[in-house]
């Protein structure tokens, strides 16, 4: 009952509240009446009719104020007050629609590019990983970053305490190789070998279908070969197909059963190696005889309950040391945990904290620019505002209302800064050109939402309350004469002038010398010296359809394709490799015959398999000796090439042609190469060992390089025409440019300079801006001022002068400032610079200099524009 | 909730269920009503204007009263007010209430 007519209450308030200018109409027809019975029965007393009216009016009183009274029953006064001030604000912005639309323009863009860089903190860094409880998986790595021994992740899995389980991968799966056929297209597709619980400790389970059973996993007679497809996949092949679940497919010339299709949350390559789609996932047997040699694991774990990553790490030293005490023909393991969402993102951290930095100060120069504005129309609202004072609003009224007004701008800036996010992080999204983790995973979600709404509230405070605190102070008198336009705005808000001024140049100073930094560090990384030379030059996978099962088929095959390469028109040089630079190394222990080394402290270097003309189409000069050839067969020497780290290392101050390598079986070093840097610009190469392709068959794949004198792409046809002879079934892949492997192993960085270099143009643009518009409105409001100083005798040029010193101290003060922050902050950088000291006086003075330009381009105008004023018009002006 | 109470002199609620007790005894718009409470007491209680209509909006948002737009003895638009049955039933308890609580504290004073 209650309830019912509480309800009943609020329904009504609600009507109440729709129809309220109706019933403000009515209520106000009411009262009315109740005036005018007053009235007659004032005049049956003996009043004339006007008398009787006014003194009626009289008694009933403010009928505004009984109204308010009367309303303030159904409506709450300050929802009231609120909506009043909305409607205020709405007004104010449509009078000056002009500085309207800039505001909301330059709000919008800040905020927008806020929520983007927020969108993008959020799905890198903040959001937890889309496992189940992601919070207890951990990484566990075998050193710095390398592979585990099978045997023992075994028996870490079996003898440890403190993972309720633990799973792995291949960690060398190679791009695109198994090839699938019999279903349209012959077409590589890139798998990963799972261990057995892996989908399982992730908490992945399979969209359609299902997961790998156990005697699956371990590739029993019992069980045929299974494989899962990722949802991208089964998307782009199958065109989501239901159906292809319990189809057999030819993979690698073998029928595997489809058992299931993996959910689209789940993207492997997302969050493990960004830039390398997956397509399928294929059980990784560890059983005896399938086992793989060497360190090939990749390991994750889910911690119990209750377990800490600092104790596992503890337990896991202590295992490693046992295992080595009781397997000493194992590979050593030196087992490194972290927490895998650190392990994911933890390289990207630094960039992003610079990015969020850098559109933190950008938001800092739109408030200032913004806060200007606000204050230049509150200058010619000044009457308007001693009005309502004169009316009874007091000052916290009044702030309230100025701060509506700021906060309703910076929602409408806001509103457009969220379509731009949008659209922002839908492109981010799909910028496959850039391998950073998670970046898929960036949208606009609720937080981010709610993010831009707490940007949009706080900007719009800040900037206006410096305008909103001025209000109070006009004085009544002064707002309501005519000439109380000049009189505030000197003394009064000089000083705030100035203070912004130096502020956005302190600002778009520390922005512009961060970019530049970051600019020039990318730069350099492009110019080091990779050891070959990426342009023109071009890579197709070509691994036979068919089984090779000899040396000799495998030899033909190969002298077949290089032969009918070379012949295509407009091919420079031509050679095949097992993997390309950029792609994933593998290592061996390695030393010269009769050289002894401790056991851990063997030399490694990186292994190549290459044929004759790799190094040529490459581009790698030939440093001792001589290259591979033809002839280099089964039949002949065996035979290495090295690098000239290794032949350093393994044969200081001697001629390294000649020596003999004990690895393989005994090679001899033929040549020396110059060193390669195949794992990126930014790190060092190591020792490389090539092996002619000719005379072994230890490979996992075969990379067809070629260099050419015309643009790769226009080849990619008449190679594959040229080759299809040899192989009928060769499958459709893409030619790969060396140049875009390069492009993009130092994507982030290029990703990260884009941003900030957007960023600090933006920022310059907005500050340049500002500082004009505050020069000018400071010399428009000292119109009066300057006219009697040229009357009284100073020169026009004088003034000019004078304004521009003024200018250009505002700006050497700002930059003082700006410059002692960068130092500061720069030192910070870190890893991020890259050739570059921090305190680089060439970008400093670069940037410092610039400003200054901006600054006198800035002061120049308005001053100019002073030393056209007319002293007549100027005194004479009101 | 924005709802003001009626001056000081008065018991809270007093005005509200004077004019409940007045619309017992028919149809009046807000003026009789305001000259009634003034002529049955003597010209002792003098309803402000300013009490009376948030007092009406209350009584109406409540669903004590219910309002009608009709024509007055001279013949002009003006709004009539009509006791609900919940209105009755509200009348009813607080007329107890308050005779309870001025018999105590006429109790107190020694007035009979």
């Amino acid at each position: 009952m209650r309830f019912g007519t509480s309800w009943k209450r609020f329904r009504l308030r609600l009507r109440y509240l729709a129809q309220h200018s109706e019933r403000q109409r009515l209520l106000w027809e009411e009262m009315d009446f109740h005036i005018e019975s007053m009235a007659q029965d004032l005049v049956g007393r003996g009043m004339s009719e006007q008398e009787a009216r006014a003194a009626a009016h009289r008694k009933f009183g403010n009928i505004t104020r009984r109204l308010e009274e009367a309303r303030a029953t159904w409506i709450a006064q300050w929802m009231n007050n609120a909506g009043q001030d909305l409607k205020h604000s709405f007004r104010a912005m449509r009078r000056d629609a002009g500085s309207t639309v800039f505001a909301i323009l330059i709000a919008g863009i800040g905020i927008g590019a806020s929520s983007t860089v927020f969108s993008v903190v959020n799905a890198l860094l903040l959001r937890p990983l889309p496992f189940r409880d992601p919070g207890r998986l951990v990484w566990i790595s075998n050193g710095e970053n390398y592979s585990t021994q099978a045997e023992q992740y075994s028996d870490l899995r079996d003898q440890n305490q403190s993972f309720s389980d633990l799973a792995g991968w291949s960690g060398f799966y190679r791009s695109g190789d198994k090839e699938l056929m019999g279903a349209g297209e012959p077409e590589r597709l890139t798998s990963v070998p799972v261990t057995e619980h892996f989908f399982a400790l992730l908490g992945v389970e399979p969209a359609i279908g299902r997961s790998f059973t156990s005697e699956e996993c371990q590739r029993r007679y019992s069980a045929p070969p299974a494989m899962l497809l990722s949802h991208s996949f089964w998307r782009r092949r199958f065109a989501s197909d239901p159906d292809v679940v319990g189809r057999k497919l030819m993979l690698d010339n073998e029928p595997v059963i489809v058992i299931g299709v993996l959910p689209a949350s789940f993207d492997f390559a997302s969050v493990f190696a960004p830039g390398t789609p997956i397509d399928i996932f294929i059980p990784w047997p560890l059983t005896d005889k399938m086992k793989p040699a060497g360190n090939t694991m990749v390991i994750v774990g889910r911690l119990k309950a209750g377990a800490t990553v600092e104790r596992a790490q503890a337990e896991f030293t202590v295992l490693a040391k046992q295992l080595e005490g009781q397997h000493p023909e194992r590979n050593p393991v030196d087992p490194r945990l972290v927490p895998l969402k650190q392990h994911v993102s933890g390289q990207v951290r630094p960039a992003l904290v610079v990015l969020m930095c850098a559109v933190g100060m950008v938001m800092l120069i739109v408030c200032g620019n913004l806060s200007h504005l606000q204050m230049a129309r509150m200058g010619t609202r000044q009457k308007e505002m001693a009005i309502r004072a004169a009316l009874g609003a007091g000052r916290f009224r009044l702030l309230r209302q100025m701060l509506t007004e700021s906060v309703t701008l910076s929602c409408c800036g806001a509103a457009l800064g969220v379509l731009l996010a949008v659209a922002g992080t839908r492109e981010m999204a799909h910028l496959h050109a850039f391998n950073l983790p998670l970046l898929e995973s960036v949208r606009v979600d609720g937080s981010t939402l709610a993010f831009t709404l707490l940007a949009a509230i706080a900007s719009g405070v800040l900037f206006g309350l410096a305008p909103a605190l001025q209000v109070p102070a006009y004085k009544l008198r002064e707002g309501l004469q005519d000439g109380g336009r000049e009189s505030s705005g000197n003394s009064r808000h000089g000083w705030f002038r100035d203070g912004l001024v130096v502020s956005e140049f302190a600002l778009a100073c520390v922005l512009l010398v961060g970019a530049a930094l970051l600019i020039q560090s990318f730069l350099r990384v492009l110019d080091v010296n990779l050891g070959f030379r990426p342009q023109r030059a071009a890579a197709l996978r070509i691994d036979p359809s068919f089984r090779i099962s000899s040396l000799a088929q495998q030899n033909s095959f190969i002298d077949d394709v290089l032969h009918r390469t070379r012949s295509v028109p407009g091919i420079a040089a031509a050679g095949i490799t097992d993997v390309l630079p950029l792609g994933g190394d593998r290592s061996w222990q390695v030393s010269g015959k009769g050289q002894i080394y401790e056991k851990g402290h063997h030399p490694e270097a990186f292994v190549r398999v290459v044929s004759d003309g790799y190094f040529e189409a490459l581009g790698i000069p030939l440093k001792l000796g001589r290259q591979f050839t033809e002839s280099d067969r089964a039949s002949s020497d065996p035979v290495v090439m090295v690098n000239e780290t290794l032949a350093r290392t393994l044969w200081p101050g001697q001629n390294p042609v000649g020596q003999i390598m004990t690895q393989d079986g005994g090679r001899r070093v033929v040549g020396v190469v110059a060193d390669v840097r195949h794992g990126g610009p930014e790190r060092s190469g190591g020792s490389e060992m090539y092996l002619p392709m000719r005379q072994t068959r230890d490979y996992p794949e075969m990379e067809l390089v070629v260099r050419t004198a015309l643009p790769p792409e226009s080849l990619a046809a008449g190679i594959r025409t040229a080759l299809r002879p040899v192989d009928p079934n060769l499958p459709v892949s893409e030619f790969q440019t060396l140049q875009g492997l390069v492009d993009k192993v130092v994507s982030p960085r290029r990703f990260l300079v884009m941003l900030l270099a957007g960023f600090a143009g933006f920022a310059l643009l907005l500050a340049s801006l500002g500082i004009y518009a505050l020069i000018s409105y400071s010399v428009n409001q000292r119109t009066r001022e300057i006219g009697i100083r040229m009357a009284l005798g100073a020169s026009a040029t004088n003034l000019q002068s004078r304004i521009l010193l003024h200018t250009l101290g505002l700006a050497a003060l700002g930059l003082a400032l700006g410059m002692a922050v960068s130092r500061v902050l720069t030192s910070a950088l870190g890893s991020l610079l890259f050739g570059v000291t921090p305190g680089d006086p060439v970008t400093f003075i670069g940037m410092g200099a610039l400003l200054i330009v901006v600054a006198a381009l800035a002061g120049y105008f308005p001053a100019r524009r002073a030393s056209r004023i007319d002293p007549m018009v100027a005194l004479r002006a009101s | 909730m924005g709802t003001e109470k009626p001056k000081a002199d008065l018991l809270p609620g007093t005005l509200d269920m004077m004019v409940l007790k007045i619309l017992t005894r028919g149809h009046l718009h807000g003026y009789a009503i305001a000259q009634l409470i003034q002529q049955l007491s003597d010209d002792l209680l003098r309803v402000e204007e300013g009490s009376l209509y948030p007092a009406l909006q209350r009584l109406e948002l409540n669903g004590w009263i219910e309002g009608e737009w009709g024509l007055s003895a001279s013949n002009r638009r003006a709004r009539f007010y009509t006791l609900t049955s919940d209105g009755r039933k509200h009348l009813n308890a607080e007329a107890t209430r308050y005779r309870q609580v001025t018999g105590a504290v006429a109790r107190i004073m020694g007035f009979a």
